[in-house]
């Protein structure tokens, strides 16, 4: 049923029958309900049947009322409620009227560009304070000052290694076995199968195993640093360690960073050998060839250099994964959206990095002709 | 058992695992009744309320709203009952009206065109208007406990079970949480089952209580709080009531 507004000598009465109210009334304009100019409400009287079983739609409706005349001034008691159901809706009236308005405004598009841009700006230079801190905590650790937990080094050790020997094996060996594959098609063709050895060694040990390694420990390991921290940070476990006087950095970042760091090198090393096993697996195959020749081919087309390099950048990208899991998880909102967009941020940072820099070690590679 | 109790608890025990935490649980609560169970910590309130609740399973015994078995209330569609977690549990990736408006969408509950106005009622109610927009973690831990509560009532529920509803709040929040639990019984004629530890809310608000013994792990008292303090049994549910008049 919907309500029924009777203005009388400027005392507005509002019936509602037994059945009580229908939802739908909710959502109409009130004057499209019947609700009279509001101008001339001098008194406000409510005329329940008095069968009527309250609920929340006449509450809500009754409140909408109340909302409406107070938005024009009109602050009117309203009379014929039960007592009890009156105490309920002023208790929601009074709510209309003693919180602030937060209502999320829609800001101009322009507006919104700055304020992004404010804060890309803003998560840049909290990660630049925290690689500093970081910096700035290794004398202490090479003098074994630093609060670090043996424990939390070694869990993080076991998680970025033991645990990510498989994934990053798998990755690495169908990666040089693809490598050799489309190699092998196409070299073929100029008699040039030999050199499979020289393009999957140079490719694997220069570029592609410290590339796919750290994209590996960004999505495994990272991603895992930035769901722990974040988590301890909505626990307020962070929050504890700080009122005693221990720095995140120190106890929570340094520890993960130096592990992975060192630890980047040696899956380098092991990716490595995966991928040649997996080129050779298709170069036997595919060409012919023998084991003997692919490994002299090899080892003839791999500099040192080309190693230095690969094990360099692994070490960079290690550090840079696990900053960057860090930094988001200790950056993270306090909820579970939080841990969430935390961890996706971790990844994706962390891809985009290692390819950027991939890239300067590219170029820098090439200005010093190495 | 009684035609008209609105929750029958009859020989119930509960606990974690295979551990029973509380047993011999006995208790009707009648529409309309603001009833606490309070007992020491680790005495089993909350686990008696997760089994109320259907979250956990009771070790023996039978839990019934209005005759019928949680099961059996759940074909209909939804529990007879609203919770207000002591956290408060709210989803942090939705909008504080949002978080009201999800059960009614869920479940169909109204018209929805409604919908966000009855929401808005409910967040009235709990003053929280203004705040419809911002997101749960940016509130404070009051304003969440009473956003939560607005969800609970977003169904509106015959019952509402209360885990710890003054917890971490201030007096005066706390005491205006009090005021609202009356009003909805008084107004909505909701029937109210509360876990609590403050001796203000107890007396202030419940018609009965339960207090729940994690020594014996059984309950050692229920009746009237007021009369309990008086005259209990038990010398530990005298002194555990008497600590309000020490205090003031």
């Amino acid at each position: 049923m919907e309500p029924v507004f009777r203005m009388q000598a400027g005392e507005l009465s509002i019936r509602v029958a037994a059945g009580g109210l229908d939802p739908s009334a909710l959502a109409l304009p009130l004057e499209a309900l019947g609700l009279p100019s509001t101008g001339e409400i001098s008194a406000l009287r409510l005329e329940p049947d008095a069968a009527l079983r309250w609920g929340s739609v006449e509450g809500a409706f009754l409140a909408r009322v109340l909302r409406h005349l107070d938005a024009r001034g009109i602050r009117l008691a309203l009379s014929g409620l039960p007592p009890e159901f009156e105490q309920l809706l002023g208790l929601a009236r009074a709510g209309t009227h003693t919180s602030d308005t937060a209502m999320a405004e829609r800001s101009p598009f322009l507006a919104r560009i700055g304020l992004r841009a404010g804060n890309a700006a803003r998560e840049l230079g909290a990660f630049v304070t925290l690689l500093g801190e970081t910096v700035c905590l290794l004398p202490p650790l090479l003098l074994a000052r630093a609060k670090v937990r043996g424990a939390e080094v070694l869990e993080v050790l076991a998680e970025s290694s033991s645990r990510a020997l498989g994934i990053v094996a798998v990755v690495n060996l169908l990666m040089g076995a693809i490598l050799a594959f489309v190699g092998a098609v196409q070299l073929r063709r100029f008699g040039a199968g030999l050199y499979v050895a020289d393009l999957v060694g140079i490719a694997s040990v220069r570029e592609l195993t410290p590339i796919l390694t750290g994209i590996v420990l960004a999505g495994r390991t990272g991603a895992s640093f930035a769901a722990r921290i974040a988590t301890m940070q909505s626990n307020e476990e962070v929050d504890a360690l700080v009122t005693l006087g221990i720095s995140p950095s120190e106890f929570l970042v340094l520890p993960r960073v130096i592990t992975l760091t060192l630890l980047m090198p040696l899956l380098y090393v092991y990716g490595c050998a995966f991928a040649m096993l997996g080129g050779l697996g298709v170069s036997a195959s595919v060409l012919d060839l023998s084991p003997a020749a692919y490994w002299g081919a090899m080892r003839d087309a791999i500099a040192g250099a080309n190693f230095a390099i690969g094990a360099l950048k692994a070490g960079v990208f290690g550090a840079l994964v696990a900053l960057l899991g860090c930094h988001y998880g200790l950056r993270a909102e306090r909820s579970a959206a939080g841990v969430g967009d935390a961890t996706t941020s971790s990844v994706v940072a962390s891809i985009v990095g290692i390819i950027a820099i991939d890239a300067v070690f590219a170029v820098c590679a090439n200005a010093l002709g190495i | 058992m009684p035609a008209d109790a609105c929750i029958c608890v009859e020989e119930a025990s509960v606990g974690y695992g295979a551990r029973p935490v509380q047993s011999g649980i006995n208790v009707r609560i009648d529409h309309g009744e603001i009833f606490a169970i309070v007992g020491d910590s680790g005495s089993g309130k909350s686990t008696l309320l997760k089994t109320m609740v259907g979250l956990l399973p009771a070790h023996e015994g039978r839990i019934r709203f209005d005759g019928k078995t949680l099961e059996e209330c759940r074909q209909g569609g939804r529990a007879p009952f609203g919770i207000l977690f002591q956290g408060g549990a709210l989803w942090t990736s939705m909008s504080v009206l949002e978080n009201v408006t999800l059960p009614m969408d869920l479940h169909g509950y109204s018209v929805p065109s409604a919908r966000a106005e009855l929401a808005r009622f409910k967040l009235a109610l709990v003053g929280l208007t203004g705040h419809e927009h911002r997101s749960p973690a940016s509130l404070s831990g009051g304003m969440r406990k009473r956003a939560a509560l607005a969800r609970a009532l977003a169904l509106d529920p015959p019952v509402l079970f209360l885990d710890e509803p003054s917890a971490g709040l201030d007096p005066l929040s706390s005491r205006r949480l009090d005021e609202l639990v009356l009003a909805l019984r008084d107004g909505l004629g909701v029937t109210v089952v509360l876990v609590t530890h403050e001796l203000d809310s107890l007396f202030g608000i419940a018609d009965r209580m339960l207090f729940l013994d994690g020594e014996t792990h059984r309950p050692l008292a229920l009746g009237k709080p007021a009369q309990l303090a008086k005259s209990a049994p038990s010398a530990k549910v005298r002194d555990f009531l008497g600590r309000r008049g020490s205090r003031s």
